[in-house]
């Protein structure tokens, strides 16, 4: 029951987050909204049993590259953005839309799910055996994953690192 | 049963907290050839509650030209993710009161390492909002010099950590001691610093002073180029919650390294049960003890890095290191198992 009680409340605070994360026109309240939305969705895993998923989550995303973000806005020192009031079309149709789309999901998952309810904490969650998921049974697309990631870190240094090439017949020889 | 453990160990960090910056006023004075505080009580003992009493009425200055919200916020946040981390340390092993059987500890979690990698890692927070929100120069350079130095030793403190749980393992802090009992050749502690992992714990010591903000690393609040850096824009209790945030993230930073390295509460048990009960206590908090010494000890004779010193420093020199040991390690250890 307790159980219930927190997963409901923290799943309002990440939602309740979300929104907030769009109606501040402030970045550095955004940013932290969106702190909020994953320390959230941490403990919801800790609730449903992912203890390992969970810290994780709260390591790498809340504590590591939000504080990049918080980092950059500091850097740029960005100020209150404008309002613009949104497009109409998107109130018309995006709202509709998404509330079709969220009861949609909820009936197939609840409909067609087909494996029935899971106790929280049955599922395997804990470092041990996901250790042992990653590094044996899904090895291939681990090391693929981690190949991918050094490239896109050497692509940034790349673009990060790019010296001004003169515009041919711009300017004379230095 | 956990409120009331709550309610005890937050007594004796903040009372640690608070005589931490006794012990380290003192002792900084000793080395410098003055005597540090000594008027009030004996040893000035009760400096402590005087600048507690002195924080408490000061006026608390709301600066016109800060961002409100945050400003108030920061010194919170840095208070309470530098106290939460204390919930998953264990300061002992069971102990027999009355009938119950009750762990020396707030609550024990089979993650309780990665817990505290996460507290910490959110700890920065409180100090980069605090000098941005301050909408001042040297508030902003610390605020910004403390986020950017925080994650990027974070890495290396992390690297650190893993050598020791691969030799435990496991990420629950009491079987991390648990696997360090014992000895070599019958008098050599079997420790995880005399057991491949001295590179390691210099690693973690290096990581961790920066990690803490403290000299050598102590660039966000550096008082000859900065004013005193994030925190330029507070006074009174806000002030008071930084410092004790510094001092409390102090202790929780020795007691993970008395359990990850320094064999927690492991030492020579003899005597009759009631001394048998209290003196893997006693030990675990004389390693403490030993590692606060160190902390003021390094303050009082290193100066401090430049900033380009300490990021070459931590990027070029701590994380390949860390690297390499942690190859190391994983090498031994399978190779041995």
């Amino acid at each position: 029951m307790l159980h219930l009680i927190l997963f409901s409340v923290f799943g309002a605070i990440c939602v309740a987050g979300a929104i907030n994360l769009l109606v501040q026109s402030h970045p550095i309240n955004s940013a932290l909204s969106l702190i909020a939305v994953m320390a959230s969705l941490a403990v919801e895993y800790l609730l449903l049993g992912a203890e390992f998923v969970a810290a994780v989550q709260v390591i790498i995303y809340a504590g590591a590259i939000m504080v990049l973000f918080v980092f950059v806005i500091m850097l740029l020192n960005a100020g209150e953005e404008e309002k613009t009031g949104g497009s109409r079309v998107a109130l018309l149709f995006g709202i509709p839309g998404m509330l079709i789309g969220s009861v949609l999901i909820a009936w197939v998952l609840l409909e067609h799910s087909g494996t029935g309810s899971v106790p929280a904490g049955a599922l395997p969650g804990s470092p041990k055996t996901i250790g042992w998921l990653l590094f044996h049974d899904f090895l291939l697309p681990f090391e693929v994953t981690s190949v991918l990631i050094l490239i896109a870190i050497m692509g940034s240094v790349v673009l990060a690192s790019r010296e001004e090439i003169p515009a041919p017949g711009a300017g004379g020889p230095r | 049963m956990s409120v009331i453990k709550t309610v005890i160990a937050l007594f004796i960090l903040l009372t640690a907290v608070a005589y931490s910056v006794w012990l380290e006023r003192k002792v900084v004075g000793h080395m410098q050839n003055r005597w540090g505080p000594s008027r009030v009580g004996p040893f000035g003992l009760l400096q402590p509650l005087a600048d507690g009493a002195k924080f408490l009425f000061k006026e608390d200055l709301i600066p016109p030209h800060v961002y409100k919200p945050l400003y108030i916020a920061a010194p919170m946040l840095s208070v309470i993710f530098a106290l939460t981390s204390i919930a998953v340390i264990p300061v002992g092993n069971w102990v027999d009161i009355a009938g119950m059987h009750i762990p020396l500890q707030i609550t024990d979690v089979n993650i309780g390492l990665l817990i505290i990698l996460g507290i910490t890692s959110m700890g920065v927070y409180g100090v980069a909002l605090a000098g941005w929100s301050s909408n001042s120069k040297y508030s902003l350079l610390g605020g910004l010099r403390a986020s950017a130095q925080m994650v990027s030793y974070e890495i290396s403190l992390g690297l650190s950590l893993i050598g020791v749980l691969i030799t435990a393992g496991s990420f629950s802090l009491r079987e991390i001691v648990d696997a360090q009992g014992g000895v070599f050749w019958g008098f050599i502690p079997r420790w995880n610093i005399f057991h491949g992992q001295e590179i390691a714990f210099f690693i973690y010591l290096c990581s961790a002073y920066a990690e803490t903000n403290r000299i050598p690393f102590d660039l966000p609040e550096a008082e000859t180029e900065l004013v005193a850096g994030y925190h330029t824009e507070y006074s009174a209790m806000k002030f008071a919650m930084f410092f004790m945030a510094e001092y409390a993230n102090m202790i929780t930073v020795g007691c993970l390294a008395t359990l990850l390295f320094l064999g927690g509460w492991h030492g020579p048990i003899f005597g009759p049960p009631i001394l048998q009960a209290i003196l893997p206590v006693f030990w675990f908090v004389a390693k403490v003890f030993c590692f606060m010494i160190l902390y003021i000890w390094v303050r009082g004779t290193l100066p401090r890095f430049r900033y380009d010193q300490l990021m070459a420093f931590g990027w070029k020199f701590l994380f390949p290191l860390a690297v390499a040991n942690l190859v190391i390690t994983a090498l031994v250890v399978a190779l041995t198992a």
